[in-house]
């Protein structure tokens, strides 16, 4: 057992830390600091810069612009971007559908899809959840019917996070409706979200942002070489990117980062506010050991089942410190709409819309109760 | 940055956990030796002292083996599993840290050779619940007046080391059992333990190092060691608690079913098992800033025991509520668990006194950074 980072971790640690505080520019890292919403272009030329220098996409296999890290040099790269306040690189190419068509697609999809992915040259968006498949997420129904060399698509996703800005969507859809099993009759289909019969309608959320939306598919005709792997097999590889975003999902660094601005609107000698800020910062400090843990025995790239507990627990520190910010600001939080002519301070007006927003982290990426389904079932064995 | 034993500890964990194992073989085992004086098993203690364990951080100088705080937590996560009642933490990490923390080089081989041996149960009488007990000069040597209360093993000690007010602030001395102007008034703590009050009225006292200097630095961190220490205990414990409700939950049968059919039930299981995590995380964090950052030692000690306070009395009270009446007996072993945890969450400072620290310095730092810069 040893606390120290080796030498050779310690540099990469400088590294990391020394890139992301002077070569992303310094506009995208204020909107990261001051919770402003950032625009597609900051998005992608913060994603770009990362590509350029090799560390957008370090989980990939090396031939497609990952990195041979140590599992606890990818947790420092995490961290680090997080605490300069860099976007993180678009989770749906980064994280999730760049690593699925890596370990499952067919060479030509690889090479047709991946360095793009990578460069987000295409926005990828999610086609997972339907109205009646949340949570039971197997039981989706959105159906593409072989025709000749072509799937047919009908059907509708929600919650596409970002899907405004999609360029091509990955889907979920139902190819054997007779299949025994629920799961063994759902296949992967990359859609091009700007062919014929393709929706995107946006939803507004409590907040008042629009980040979500609904994704209609009518008659949409794919061509059978989008199609991820093997048909019906689309469940197992739904499996492998869950398992992944949960990894993803314990944004110990950006909480940190959060939680160390909301004691600059403190009044650190209210022993309440300050025992408050005191426990907040030991949880997550466990829950970034913790994360550390996980990581130093995640072997060939699978998630650690404990990965589950960073989701769970992640999600519940991220949520209570922006309730810490909404109680900080008192009365000052209801001025969300504010414009000039207000004496109240940006952190204040940002204050509540980031609260009821991050009500979403414990939903999505597979709610806290299904986490704990899976702690009870998979690690405990109830 | 490593959490993984080496072969040597791990063989130290076998070791260890065999002969304790044995020892303690089931929870009716460990509840006839509570029950008679002075509330561990003497031949357990022997045999711990044969393998070495009682000298474990002790420099070999003084008789000891040389081992790290890594070594001493894989005994206490061992002591904590089946509740062994013998107190090498009290003894050897609280009482013993304190004499090698401040001893002469001669009271250090004398006293600590001897607890590593097994001939000498130390007692650390630290804590008071009226006035300080003052130590006063005499002549060429020093007397005690006051009194402790709760001594952890004080009945029985053979020699106890105590801090005492002196005109430097604190002062520590070493105190022999047989020493004139010495009361001891022990009882039975609710967790099979044994504790007593100790008066001094003016009882002779040798000072351990120089006792013209304030030596409260010295105590707080030779306690900051004994508290993760018992981070340590109580992850051990709550291990066992939480392995023993999972399959209490597999096997009960009510309504014609498995407890673990019902969701309300195997939720909360899923919420101890993130809280027995973090904790273990933490607890294993703190004994490597012992080892590689001493600087952080006392902030180290206190983060372990807040979340040990908040984990432990999670998981403890939801392992009695998960099993249902049975947990309420003392035949059971899960109810001693949580009462265990109880203690240690209530000893050198409760999660209470630890948040207070913390709190009072939340602003030194922007964020809390667990690695070394």
């Amino acid at each position: 057992m040893r606390l120290h980072l080796t030498e050779e971790d310690a540099a990469f640690r400088e590294e990391m830390r020394e890139f992301f505080t002077t070569q992303v520019p310094q506009h995208i890292r204020d909107t990261v600091a001051a919770r402003r919403e950032l625009s597609k272009e900051q998005m992608v030329e913060s994603m770009q810069v990362l590509n350029a220098a090799g560390l957008a996409v370090p989980g990939w296999p090396v031939e497609w612009g990952g990195k041979d890290w140590t599992p606890l040099q990818r947790h420092i790269w995490h961290e680090e971007l997080q605490l300069a306040n860099v976007p993180q690189p678009l989770a749906f190419n980064a994280g999730m559908i760049g690593p699925v068509i890596a370990a499952f697609g067919s060479q030509e999809m690889k090479e047709r899809f991946l360095p793009k992915t990578a460069n987000l040259d295409i926005w990828w968006s999610q086609g997972f959840s339907e109205p009646d498949a949340g949570s039971d997420l197997a039981s989706l129904r959105c159906a593409a019917v072989r025709d000749g060399e072509e799937y047919v698509v009908n059907g509708q996703k929600t919650w596409t996070t970002l899907g405004q800005y999609g360029d091509w969507i990955f889907t979920l859809v139902r190819t054997n409706p007779e299949a025994e099993k629920k799961q063994a009759g759902i296949s992967m289909l990359l859609i091009d979200m700007t062919d014929p019969g393709v929706t995107v309608r946006p939803i507004e959320l409590i907040d008042g942002s629009v980040e979500v939306n609904e994704v209609f598919f009518e008659d949409v005709r794919v061509p059978a070489e989008n199609l991820v792997g093997e048909e019906n097999k689309g469940w197992t590889y739904a499996k492998f990117l869950l398992g992944n975003e949960r990894v993803g999902v314990a944004p110990v660094g950006a909480t940190k980062r959060m939680l160390a601005q909301a004691k600059e609107h403190a009044d650190l000698d209210d022993v309440l506010v300050a025992s408050r800020i005191a426990e907040l910062e030991n949880e997550l400090m466990a829950l970034e050991l913790t994360a550390l843990r996980v990581v130093a025995h995640s072997a060939d790239g699978k998630p650690h089942p404990a990965s589950s507990v960073l989701k769970l627990k992640g999600s519940e520190l991220q949520q209570e410190v922006t309730e810490l910010i909404v109680d900080l600001a008192g009365p000052m939080s209801l001025a969300s709409g504010a414009g000039d002519g207000s004496d109240v301070p940006d952190w204040a007006r940002v204050a509540t819309p980031g609260y009821l927003n991050f009500r979403k982290a414990s939903i999505y990426g597979g709610s806290n109760e299904v986490q704990r389904q899976i702690i009870a079932g998979t690690i405990l064995g109830l | 940055m490593d959490f993984t034993l080496d072969d040597e500890q791990e063989a130290l964990r076998d070791a260890v956990r065999g002969l304790l194992g044995k020892a303690y073989d089931s929870s009716e085992t460990r509840r006839e030796v509570t029950k008679q004086d002075p509330g561990f098993g003497e031949d357990t203690w022997q045999r711990l002292a044969e393998m070495g364990v009682l000298g474990l951080p002790f420099a070999e100088s003084d008789g000891g083996m040389g081992a790290g705080p890594v070594e001493v937590s894989i005994v206490a996560e061992e002591v904590g599993r089946v509740l062994a009642p013998e107190p090498f933490i009290e003894t050897v990490v609280l009482a013993g840290g304190i004499v090698a923390a401040a001893g002469t080089d001669e009271q250090r081989a004398d006293v600590l050779g001897r607890v590593a041996e097994g001939s000498l149960i130390l007692a650390a009488a630290l804590k008071e619940i009226g006035e300080p007990v003052t130590a006063s000069q005499s002549g060429d040597g020093w007397t005690l007046s006051g009194s402790k209360e709760p001594v952890l093993h004080g009945e029985r000690a053979d020699a106890f080391v105590v801090s005492a007010k002196t005109d430097a602030g604190t002062g520590l001395f070493l105190v022999e059992g047989d020493a004139s102007g010495l009361t001891r008034t022990g009882y039975r703590t609710h967790d099979g333990g044994r504790a007593a009050h100790v008066a001094f009225d003016g009882t002779s006292a040798t000072p351990l190092g120089d006792v013209s200097a304030d030596q409260a630095g010295v105590l707080e961190t030779a306690v900051a060691s004994a508290q993760v220490a018992y981070c340590h205990e109580a992850v051990g414990a709550m291990t066992v608690a939480l392995n023993t409700t999972v399959e209490y939950l597999k096997t009960r049968k009510q309504f014609g079913v498995p407890l673990k059919t019902f969701q309300a039930l195997t939720f909360r299981a899923a919420d101890m098992y993130v809280s027995m995590e973090l904790v273990r995380s933490v607890a294993s964090w703190a004994t490597l800033v012992l080892t590689d950052e001493p600087t952080r030692a006392l902030e180290a000690a206190s983060r372990a025991k807040l979340q040990v306070s908040t984990s432990g009395r999670h998981i403890g009270q939801e392992a009695i509520q998960l099993h249902g009446g049975i947990g309420m007996t003392a035949e059971y072993s899960v109810g001693h668990y949580t009462s265990r945890l109880t203690a240690i969450d209530h000893w050198l400072g409760g999660g209470a006194d630890h948040l207070k620290r913390l709190a009072s310095s939340v602003g030194d730092h922007e964020v809390v950074e667990p690695l070394p810069e």
